[in-house]
């Protein structure tokens, strides 16, 4: 919204004047984006996978704790919960929770890869207005989309597409995690979004997860960087980024958006065993701020020291003299710590040119600090994933590593 | 991003509006938060005087008679007529039979 008011001082430690950027960067009572993955559990094996899942973990939160996190939710007025995963779907309590968190009045945003979404439930989805549908699209055809989400994973996809749109149910997302190999398809993911009354989102390949295995040669090329950009000025007017770009801002205007990293300040991620993390890209122990069985969430958002050092003012490091540093803001926290690169540096994907600088010299790329993925690739492995993944160095270190950041409608 | 194709409402002194039923209001330092579950559209208020403006809309008999209960200057009241047309945009508030 534009208005030529300005904000006013709230508090001591509010910074005071300023616009709402500086609002957001000391964190809010409540987190905008949440994202709430239900499950580690997975039909498929996708090879860019942001929490490595696979596997339930034994530990996953019951039915009752679920609940008490909602109901949590309701009481902090979280407008909307994404809920993920892992597929989200095959947990046998997902509907009973949407349904759960609809009544409490917290909407729902579900990522799911279209498995379970029949032509029955997708009248159901129809007749409410509290829930919104994701559906995880790789490629434009089923050669691309499959390579990277395992064989089938594109019919599923499309299915589940029809059966919304056949349903009645209005302006589903079409979600996108831009690579090497899909960037030259984007207007084709346009055609597929308004051809199901979709609305098509597009967000940033992270190295998170088993992401990381594959970020080397998925992560889209510099000049593609810039086809990206230019499409999206071009073409991205109802378009989403959930403000997965502001990256790319040095390349010209502005993109739509906050235009900066929420990671514990607006963004954060509840995990299945309800651990409670920076970012959703962030599953990694550094960003563990705690866990909702202790305390409740809200003590976690509110008082968490790794939370309170996020909000604190950071330091641009090497991106301070960049001329772009107030578009750019050195980029996203969690591609620069699983690519090993200093936080206060510039982003691995810096359109300067920076970033693959850094990425030459010496650095060492932490350790994954849990991977759900299952042990033996499954018949619907994707060929990149069997491609692609690391040997194991040791034991303990089998993956050496372990995807709407807020944006106002992400 | 700005809602694209909604109609462009502009707010009248002499007219009666309410926050839409759909929208939740949640407060935070700055001023508060605006969620509408129908658009699925997020909005910040920017100030508190106008957070308590959006509140005092249902029970005013006017938008004018909100903007005094409030205590909004004449001076600024031009800038306040904007922000409420840009929330009659996307449907946070609407209009009421007065
Ligand atoms: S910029 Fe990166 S670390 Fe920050 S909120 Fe977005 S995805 Fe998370
Ligand atoms: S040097 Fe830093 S601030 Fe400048 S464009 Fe690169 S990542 Fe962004």
């Amino acid at each position: 919204m534009t208005t030529t008011l300005g904000v006013e001082a709230t508090g001591p430690t509010r910074p005071r004047g300023g616009d709402l950027v500086q609002q957001f960067e000391a964190g809010l009572d409540a987190p905008i984006c949440l994202t709430w993955e239900l499950t580690y559990a997975c039909n498929l094996a996708c090879a860019h996978c942001l929490s490595s899942s696979g596997r339930r973990d034994p530990r996953e939160l019951t039915t009752e704790q679920c609940e008490a996190v909602i109901d949590e939710l309701e009481r902090m007025q979280v407008f909307y919960v994404n809920i993920g995963g892992g597929e989200p779907t095959v947990r046998p309590d997902f509907w009973h929770l949407v349904e759960y968190a609809v009544a409490h009045h917290v909407g729902v945003k579900f990522s799911t890869n279209g498995v379970r979404l029949t032509p029955e439930r997708a009248r159901w989805l129809a007749s409410t207005d509290y829930v919104d549908v994701q559906i995880s699209l790789d490629g434009a055809t089923a050669d691309v989309n499959d390579r990277v989400r395992g064989p089938g994973s594109y019919d599923t996809a499309i299915t589940a597409l029809r059966n919304l749109h056949e349903a009645g149910f209005k302006d589903p997302k079409l979600s996108v995690v831009c690579t090497r190999e899909n960037i030259p398809q984007l207007d084709e993911f346009k055609s597929i979004a308004d051809a199901y009354g979709a609305t098509l989102r597009l967000t940033r390949l992270r190295p998170s997860g088993r992401g990381a295995d594959v970020w080397d040669v998925l992560h889209p090329l510099p000049a593609q960087q810039r086809e990206l950009y230019d499409w999206l000025v071009a073409r991205g007017d109802n378009v989403l980024t959930g403000d997965s770009f502001f990256h790319l801002a040095p390349f010209g205007e502005k993109l739509p958006g906050l235009n900066l990293c929420g990671a514990g300040r607006v963004v954060c991620l509840i995990d299945p065993i309800g651990d409670v993390y920076a970012c959703p890209f962030a599953i990694h122990e550094e960003f563990l701020a705690g866990n909702v069985l202790e305390a409740g969430f809200q003590h976690v958002w509110q008082t968490s020291r790794l939370f309170a050092d996020l909000r604190s003012p950071q330091t641009g490091g090497a991106c301070t003299s960049c001329q772009f540093f107030d578009a750019c803001r050195g980029g996203c926290m969690a591609a620069k710590f699983f690519t090993g690169l200093p936080l206060d540096g510039p982003d691995p994907e810096c359109v300067q040119g920076y970033g693959e600088a850094a990425l030459a010299a010496p650095r060492e790329v932490p350790a994954a600090s849990q991977d759900h993925s299952r042990s033996s690739p499954g018949r619907n492995a994707p060929v990149l994933l069997t491609l692609q993944r690391r040997p194991p160095t040791t034991a303990c270190d089998e993956n050496p590593l372990a995807g709407t950041a807020a944006s106002a409608h992400s | 991003m700005v809602a694209s194709g909604a109609e462009q409402a502009r707010v009248d002194l002499a007219e009666a509006w309410e926050l839409s039923p759909s929208v939740a209001l949640r407060p935070e330092p700055f001023g508060a938060l605006a969620y509408h579950f129908g658009n699925r559209k997020l909005t910040f208020l920017k100030r508190p005087d106008l957070v308590a403006l959006v509140r005092a809309l249902a029970s005013a008999p006017s938008v004018a008679s909100a903007l005094d209960i409030v205590g909004i200057s004449a001076r600024q009241r031009a800038a306040y007529l904007d922000a409420l047309s840009g929330l009659a945009a996307t449907d946070m508030i609407r209009k009421r039979a007065s």
